[in-house]
């Protein structure tokens, strides 16, 4: 794809932990490389601790990495030049009773960002395109919902809010990191649906970080398995769902809950144990674990192999 | 069926609130067998929280209980004094709480906390102490050398299953669980539940487990009901009540979440926002939000009828059924 809009190149965060003389250095995410078309949502899956929201936060740039290039629509990302990024990536977040500032209006944010990011839309007319977009995100009737406070809304109306801030900016690409995980289940497919409706009306392209495979088969084109800080598995949503190749999208596969089919039984009685990544020796991350693991998986990381031209699992065991 | 150990009769909670008194639980009755695994589940503010901490007598202020009856094992709970109801929790019911990063202490180990528990109902010498503490620990499969530990050593999923562990050091007949997996990874998750299945079967206790997430509950649990806006819309055998839920509400509900498997179909969800509990609708508390709703179901409130097979509150059921 050469007409990515994001591209991620080896990207890697480490975070200094333990006391100050200490020498521990977790590995967050380890040579990532992913890329994001226009107008596609891509899920980035994985358990927690597995670095998802870290590539989030450092693409907003609230973390640099420590390694790594990020070149968005053309431009490699500097240090610093957090407003543009902002406004061309704008970020949803996970909890939205604490991501709207509870003693302004609902239309505050929304006009806000309109006035940062929005030079060309004149002050008169405002008002009139923050009810625009909240009426984008289902939030009608709009006028009324702006002028309520953030406790007059319900779960569901906040996170919707959310992606409509994040759209004021016109961006080419909202990171949503898991905005449907606070939410009951009633309303989750609600916000789904209305992720769909921004990439088919509105052109923009998501990057959805759960940890719920079945809402990422829901709403996403493809998707990314991230363990332990690093891509264990890429692909078509598709194809990964229907024929999981890496150890671990196994797991996860077999982990899902599935009420509308018979218990499964996986393989072996894996305790869901995260791994630890302070320090991390040479060797595959998902290793320890693998019931598939061999020699070789411990002593050298396995790159990614194409299956298919648009599917990948980094796994000494897969062949394609 | 035996006798069932645990019968809940007309029990409501209320929350003061500056705007009137809110009705969280509204006449919940039902059966609990011995060794029977009952799920929860309806969203957030449905009550089904407050209805386990009901049961279990935990209730602070606002929530004060309004009506009705915990009776265990013909005990009424609400009627015992507290120093009464200390000698019965623990032993006879035990509760395992939502977040076991809160649930746990932080400045003991996991070890001082379960001889915590044991001293404050037992009169064990301290060697039984730990030798039950290692006991319940390999129960849930951790190590003894982790009695030593903070909880702070121990993964999200260990600790969860530390609470667990607590929970069964006297060997309770009824384990309350308030969404014990909600903070757990999927692979977590379902080796939570899988260990749980396995210590009610060996073990013989009975269950109450609480959920947001029907899909949690939907292999390990014998029955589900249903609860909306305080009340329990549908019960009965969990596979009839997913596979065929009859109630709209409960329809929409398993409707609701997609599936990893077999055909991609667009879903719709539910649309709508449950109803104030503090003034609530004069007729059916989700007519607001059903399609079928018709006049019978915005003037008069449905009761919870028992099918025999299943008990549903609506109007449209009744009238099908009929």
């Amino acid at each position: 794809m050469s007409d990515a809009i994001l591209r991620v190149t080896d990207l890697s965060r480490l975070f200094r932990v333990g006391g100050f003389r200490a020498r521990g250095q977790l590995h967050a995410i380890d040579d990532v490389s992913f890329e994001v078309a226009p107008a596609e949502i891509v899920a980035l899956v994985g358990e927690s601790g597995s670095g998802k929201s870290t590539i989030a936060r450092v693409l907003a740039g609230l973390y640099l990495p420590t390694k790594g290039t990020i070149v968005f629509e053309g431009t490699a990302l500097g240090r610093r030049d957090s407003r543009a990024i902002r406004g061309a990536m704008p970020m949803v977040f996970q909890d939205p009773f604490g991501s709207i500032n509870p003693v302004l209006r609902v239309g505050h944010g929304l006009l806000r960002a309109l006035k940062l990011h929005r030079p060309d839309v004149a002050r008169a007319q405002r008002f009139d395109e923050a009810v625009a977009l909240a009426e984008k995100v289902g939030l009608t009737p709009g006028a009324e919902v702006l002028a309520r406070y953030p406790h007059e809304l319900s779960g569901g109306q906040r996170q919707r809010l959310g992606f409509a801030q994040a759209l004021a900016s016109r961006p080419s690409l909202i990171l949503a990191d898991e905005p449907v995980s606070m939410l009951d289940v009633s309303i989750r497919i609600g916000l789904l649906n209305v992720m769909k409706d921004l990439r088919d009306h509105e052109n923009v392209s998501i990057l959805y970080i759960t940890h719920d495979l079945a809402s990422a088969r829901y709403v996403a084109d493809r998707m990314l398995v991230l363990y332990a800080g690093r891509l264990v598995e890429e692909g078509c949503t598709n194809e990964v769902i229907a024929n999981p190749q890496h150890p671990y999208t196994r797991l996860l596969m077999s982990s899902a809950p599935d009420p509308r089919l018979a218990p499964n039984d996986f393989e072996g009685d894996d305790l869901g144990e995260p791994p630890k990544v302070i320090n991390p020796g040479p060797g595959c991350r998902f290793a320890p674990r693998c019931p598939l693991a061999m020699d070789q998986c411990l002593v050298s990381t396995p790159a990614m192999v194409a299956l298919s031209p648009t599917h990948g699992a980094a796994c000494y065991a897969v062949v394609p | 069926m035996s006798e069932p150990i645990l019968r809940v009769r007309d029990l409501r909670v209320e929350y003061e609130t500056p705007s009137g008194p809110a009705q969280a639980v509204e006449d919940v009755s039902f059966d609990l067998a011995p060794g029977e695994f009952l799920a929860v589940v309806g969203e957030s503010g449905c009550g089904k929280s407050t209805l386990l901490f009901a049961i279990a007598q935990l209730l602070t202020y606002p929530a004060r209980l309004a009506g009705g009856a915990v009776l265990f094992e013909g005990v009424d709970f609400t009627s015992l004094r507290p120093e009464e109801l200390r000698a019965r929790r623990w032993r006879d019911i035990s509760v395992v709480m939502q977040s076991a990063m809160n649930a746990l202490n932080p400045t003991l180990t996991i070890g001082a906390q379960l001889a915590d528990a044991c001293r404050a109902h037992t009169e064990w010498p301290d060697e039984r102490i730990k030798e039950r503490s290692a006991e319940v620990l390999a129960m849930v499969a951790i190590d003894a050398v982790h009695l030593k530990s903070y909880p702070f050593q121990l993964s999200g999923g260990m600790r969860q299953r530390a609470l667990i562990a607590m929970a069964l050091l006297l060997e309770p007949k009824l384990v309350l669980m308030d969404e014990p997996t909600s903070a757990l990874d999927v692979v977590a998750q379902r080796s939570l539940m899988k260990q749980v299945a396995t210590l009610r079967q060996s073990l013989g206790f009975a269950v109450i487990f609480v959920t947001h997430d029907m899909s949690v509950v939907a292999h390990h649990s014998d029955r589900l009901a249903v609860m909306y806006a305080g009340e329990i819309v549908e019960l009965g055998p969990t596979g009839e009540v997913f596979h065929r839920p009859e109630h709209p509400y409960a329809k929409g509900l398993m409707e609701a979440f997609p599936s990893l498997r077999g055909e991609l179909q667009p879903l719709l969800g539910i649309a709508g926002n449950p109803p104030s509990l503090v003034n609530p609708p004069a007729g059916c508390l989700f007519a607001a939000r059903c399609s079928f709703a018709n006049d019978q179901c915005r003037t008069v409130h449905p009761e919870l009828v028992d099918y025999g097979d299943r008990a549903v509150r609506c109007h449209l059921v009744a009238e099908s059924r009929a």
